[in-house]
């Protein structure tokens, strides 16, 4: 065994908090340098590094010509994830509610969840037309599934106690679903909406590096084909910042709507 | 026995109503055929490019690359997941990160990756080794912190090494986690390797079903793409139905 571990498992909650925020910085910190290596060592052909990537970054956000990429994104995404949410919450609830539906349709919605489903766009382009509608529909096809998945999981796990309470009390079911199904269901349903968010922003962006004249995902190949590493890496680290920001508040938010205590 | 038998006919009907319904749909003209061909023109066609030989490079040069990607994910996950397991301290940092991986659609990496080492084989095997190891370094933590404290007892009471006990205790005591990795290792390198020849490659099942796309050619991409789909759904509900064949028997005892 290491003497770390058990150094740090002897440590008091407050050291080791301070520990792992050192720890953090360390990782961090070797996480530029290795992008600063590659970038120097492949002299700047394929990945620009990141201090050249934050200079451009900055001067690029000035730009008309980015905002208007980013909104095409931020529109297809944001469409994409409501119709996810909204659909999948929808399914999940009902098929969660009538357990012969949700069993024959449990497997088939997870086998559809682990197929490639990138071979499935030239359908869509084909069905939807170039733009801004079939980017849409490949994100919901990508972050449907596990929205409906996960409620499906959290309604049918649901406690029977708490049916046959709101039953003793004579609840409406609009109340049910309020005071009741709710709140029950709500780290579960965060947790499918966490997976959801991520994979529609995944399908849209496949969507637009495949085949769109618009959006960041056209961006960063046109970058890449025209040669211009800095805008690709650019590109790359807005996602990845972005992507990692929303998952972090919403694995918070997921934590805050955790029951506090279980009875 | 009998709501579960009830359950698998409904699911069929289900299935084999929906592709009579899109058949119908094709052949009396309320689809498109330049949208969509009716799904047994899509078998026949698939039957044809197998006949032809004409996938066998593709499937090839796919599926070998798929395996290195797999397999070097198997053993770098875990590998990297017992040494995160040995240190508290490790874990502490690498937890959070593990948790927001899969948050950041990796095929973004790709077209840096194409700059940096060519248009060959080796992007798409780093980018299936970079989506899918991951999940087995995640399932590798949690197969080994579901090993019962009393086996590690039972181990140091028989003084075996550290070898010998991830061997014979560890990791049998793991293994149900352990496969889950692994089938979520396979899901995930099979999308980034399928998905990475799709978007920007020269070689592949999915470079095929891109190529044939752009030429118009809707015979040949449905009956590649039925052919993909088909594998994945396969190898897929293989590995699912092994897992818990494997859960049932443990339930035993």
């Amino acid at each position: 065994m290491s003497g770390l571990s058990l150094e740090s498992a002897r440590a008091s909650p407050a050291s080791r908090r301070r520990i792992r925020a050192f720890d953090t910085v360390v990782l961090i910190l070797s996480m530029l340098a290795l992008w600063q290596a590659v970038g120097s060592w492949t002299s700047g052909v394929a990945i620009a590094p990141p201090w050249q990537t934050l200079v451009y970054l900055l001067g690029l956000v000035r730009t008309w010509m980015f905002w208007d990429h980013a909104a095409a994104t931020l529109i297809a995404f944001v469409m994409a994830f409501l119709l996810s949410t909204l659909i999948g919450l929808a399914l999940g609830l009902i098929l969660g509610m009538r357990s012969f539906a949700g069993e024959v349709a449990e497997p088939l919605l997870a086998g559809f969840y682990t197929i490639p489903k990138v071979t499935l766009y030239p359908v869509v382009l084909l069905i939807f037309g170039l733009g801004l509608s079939a980017k849409v529909a490949f994100g919901v096809m990508h972050g449907l599934v596990p929205i409906t998945l996960f409620t499906l999981g959290a309604v049918r796990n649901l406690s029977p106690v708490l049916i046959r309470t709101a039953k003793v009390l004579h609840l409406s079911p609009g109340r049910t679903l309020r005071w009741i199904l709710v709140p029950a269901c709500m780290p579960d349903i965060v947790n499918g909406l966490r997976i959801g968010f991520s994979l529609s922003l995944l399908g849209v962006l496949i969507g637009e590096m495949f085949s769109s004249q618009r959006g960041l995902g056209f961006l960063l190949v046109n970058g890449m084909a025209q040669h211009n590493v800095p805008l690709s890496t650019a590109i790359v680290t807005v996602i990845v910042v972005v992507a990692i920001a929303a998952n972090t508040l919403m694995l918070r938010l997921g934590r805050r709507t955790a029951p506090r205590s279980v009875h | 026995m009998k709501r579960r038998r009830a359950v698998v006919l409904v699911r069929a009907a289900v299935l084999a109503g929906s592709i009579l319904v899109l058949e119908a749909c094709c052949r009396t003209g309320i689809i498109d055929p330049l949208t969509v061909i009716p799904p047994s023109a899509m078998f026949a066609s698939m039957i044809d490019r197998i006949g032809s030989g004409e996938l066998n490079e593709s499937v090839f040069s796919t599926f070998s690359t798929i395996l290195l990607a797999f397999t070097l994910a198997i053993g770098c996950g875990t590998l990297a997941g017992a040494m995160i397991h040995r240190s508290t301290r490790l874990r502490d940092v690498v937890d959070p990160l593990l948790a927001s991986y899969y948050s950041v659609p990796t095929f973004i990496f790709y077209p840096l990756l194409v700059a940096l080492l060519g248009l060959g084989k080796a992007p798409l095997v780093v980018l299936g080794v970079l989506s899918a190891t991951p999940a087995v370094v995640i399932s590798t933590l949690s197969g080994f912190d579901g090993v019962a404290p009393v086996l590690l007892k039972l181990a140091r009471v028989h003084h075996l090494g550290p070898a010998r006990t991830l061997w014979w205790i560890v990791l049998p005591a793991a293994l149900p986690r352990l496969f889950t990795g692994l089938k979520l290792a396979l899901s995930y390198a099979l999308i980034g390797v399928i998905a990475g020849e799709f978007i920007l490659s020269g070689t592949g099942l999915g470079y095929d079903i891109s190529f044939a796309y752009q030429s118009f050619d809707n015979r040949a991409m449905y009956g590649t793409m039925l052919f993909v789909l088909l594998v994945a759904v396969i190898a897929n509900g293989f590995l699912y139905s092994w897992e818990g064949r494997l859960a049932r028997r443990r339930s035993r005892g």
